[in-house]
């Protein structure tokens, strides 16, 4: 067990640390590359996921891709745009983003797939404009469902930041990094228990988002004024 | 369908049981005592050393000597395992890093001082050969334009540096030849260091050349060293530590003979040799380690 007590003592060490090893300091930079990167991906992938699940068009596109993408190794990826790119943040976020964007994809599409035709249909004949259907029908009824492929994608990522520290960046995966280095496995062991309580931790905070979407899941209160 | 379930389940067990073996301290089975004619010959898992390995290898078997390749065993830790229970007979190695194993806190850099302690700090089962004049060490490097921009030659002459950057593997910030030498030795302080973990590769590379670092640490025989110019600081303080290439034997294999063929390897191989087969691994012609060695070994009249 001197693994686990080892690694207990560095967290307990880790703790008192100040400056850029700061426990303090490598979680905020693990959680701005990953706010960074849902945000990116979420402007990117969840427009592109509402209009294939309204219009129903290039789904098929949408699914092969999306399945491709989710096969490219981040690692791999991040030190092929790194050689174009250079060390610095942009080749990690690139990477990163590959990785967020097709669970987000789903989830949008899902999601408004997922809605009742009838119920669409019956806005479509009260005479709601396609952008009606979608902001105040679609998205409300499905939005337990985006917000689920936000979950997934807001996992995925925290749990694979890790990755910007190979390219001289920080977060939690400096732990890993540094402690593989000099063969320090407290060190390794106490960063990867960090990445999964963060990890825990932005779950549970999901699963509450997306519990409250389920609950607010009735299309919009104002009825239309025609 | 029977047999086949069969042959997948013995297969299974087979590598359970090899995994089992290979996690052990010691090895129940004691596989290591193969008859003592051949030689069984492992390497780091990285393209020089594997080359070394073969060129062992062939010199050897050249001599009819049996050999058994178990290249690509893993990191340090593991090949030096393997060594001690005998999994493997001989290695190449690298003389600094070999020591820094045994004896991690020692404080010999310079290549006899190095020779010198290896011999009371290897085990009684292993055995360092005479080393070669070829060394593979982490070197400083600078960018033509940053070396004269700013009279930069030697490790001591960029202390006139401010605001340095530096860009290495990560364990060069704690190890005694890294920022801490640099501090104690050559008196470099405030040095922004930027962790690059691909071994001095093409991000390390690639970030030396944008100016994101000022000086990237390289390991000497990098081919990309002289492909783009670059100007390897001296080091008059001998802060990084001589790397020769030696091989490390079991006591037991090194008979006189054994000796005798690694000796005159060594004897012929040179540092300027490492640079041009690892140039011809990894540049354009992507040539085998086997074909490698073979073609070195002929080129020096050794087979």
């Amino acid at each position: 067990m001197s693994v686990l007590n080892d690694t207990i003592d560095w967290l307990a060490d880790a703790a008192s640390l100040s400056g850029d090893d700061s426990i303090s300091n490598r979680v905020l930079e693990h959680l701005g590359y990953t706010v960074e990167t849902v945000a990116i991906a979420s402007v990117i992938a969840i427009p592109l996921g509402l209009w294939i699940g309204h219009t129903g068009r290039f789904k098929l596109i949408a699914v092969g891709a999306t399945g491709a993408m989710r096969a490219l190794p981040t690692l791999g990826l991040l030190t092929l745009i790194g050689l174009y790119l250079g060390i610095g943040l942009t080749a990690p976020l690139v990477a990163l983003v590959v990785l967020a964007i097709p669970p987000l994809l789903a989830g949008a599409y899902a999601g408004i797939e997922a809605v009742d035709p009838q119920t669409v249909d019956a806005a479509r004949s009260m005479g709601f404009t396609e952008w009606q259907i979608l902001t105040r029908v679609e998205v409300p009824l499905g939005l337990a469902i985006i917000v689920g492929g936000i979950r997934s994608a807001v996992l995925q990522v925290v749990a694979t930041a890790t990755v910007a520290a190979y390219v001289g960046l920080g977060g939690l995966g400096r732990y890993l990094i540094d402690g593989q280095a000099v063969s320090d496995y407290p060190q390794m062991a106490g960063g990867s228990f960090l990445v999964v309580v963060l990890a825990l931790i932005l779950d549970a905070v999901f699963a509450g988002l997306q519990a409250l979407a389920t609950r607010n899941h009735r299309p919009s209160r104002h009825p239309l004024t025609v | 369908m029977f047999t086949r379930k069969m042959t997948s389940a013995v297969a299974v067990a087979a590598l359970a049981l090899a995994t089992l073996a290979a996690c052990g301290d010691s090895d129940p089975t004691d596989s290591g005592s193969s008859d003592s004619g051949s030689i069984t010959v492992g390497s780091a898992a990285f393209p020089e050393a594997e080359i070394l390995a073969e060129i062992y290898a062939q010199g050897l078997e050249a001599e009819g000597i049996k050999v058994d390749r178990k290249l690509n065993t893993g990191p340090r830790e593991v090949y030096i395992k393997a060594l001690e229970s005998g999994e493997i007979d001989l290695v190449p190695e690298y003389s600094g890093n070999l020591l820094s194993y045994y004896d991690p806190k020692t404080t010999a850099t310079s290549a006899d001082e190095i020779e010198d302690a290896l011999d009371d700090a290897l085990p009684d089962s292993l055995e360092a050969l005479d080393a070669s004049a070829a060394e593979d060490k982490d070197s400083l490097n600078v960018t033509k334009k940053f070396s004269d921009d700013n009279g930069v030659t030697s490790i001591a002459d960029l202390k006139k540096v401010d605001g340095l950057k530096l860009g290495a593997n990560p364990e060069f910030k704690t190890r005694s030849y890294g920022i801490p030498g640099l501090e104690k030795v050559y008196g470099i302080t405030g040095i922004k260091f930027t962790p690059i973990s691909d071994g001095g590769g093409p991000l390390t590379l690639k970030a030396l050349l944008d100016g994101d670092v000022d000086v990237a640490d390289i390991y000497s025989t990098t081919p990309s060293i002289a492909a783009n110019n670059l100007v390897t600081l001296e080091d008059p303080e001998n802060l990084i530590a001589a790397q020769n290439v030696l091989p490390l034997i079991r006591d037991d294999k090194a008979s006189d003979k054994v000796e005798d063929i690694l000796d005159k390897i060594s004897a012929a191989l040179t540092t300027e040799d490492l640079m041009a087969l690892n140039a011809e691994n990894q540049g354009e012609k992507k040539a085998k380690p086997a074909d490698l060695a073979k073609k070195w070994l002929t080129e020096k009249g050794l087979i």
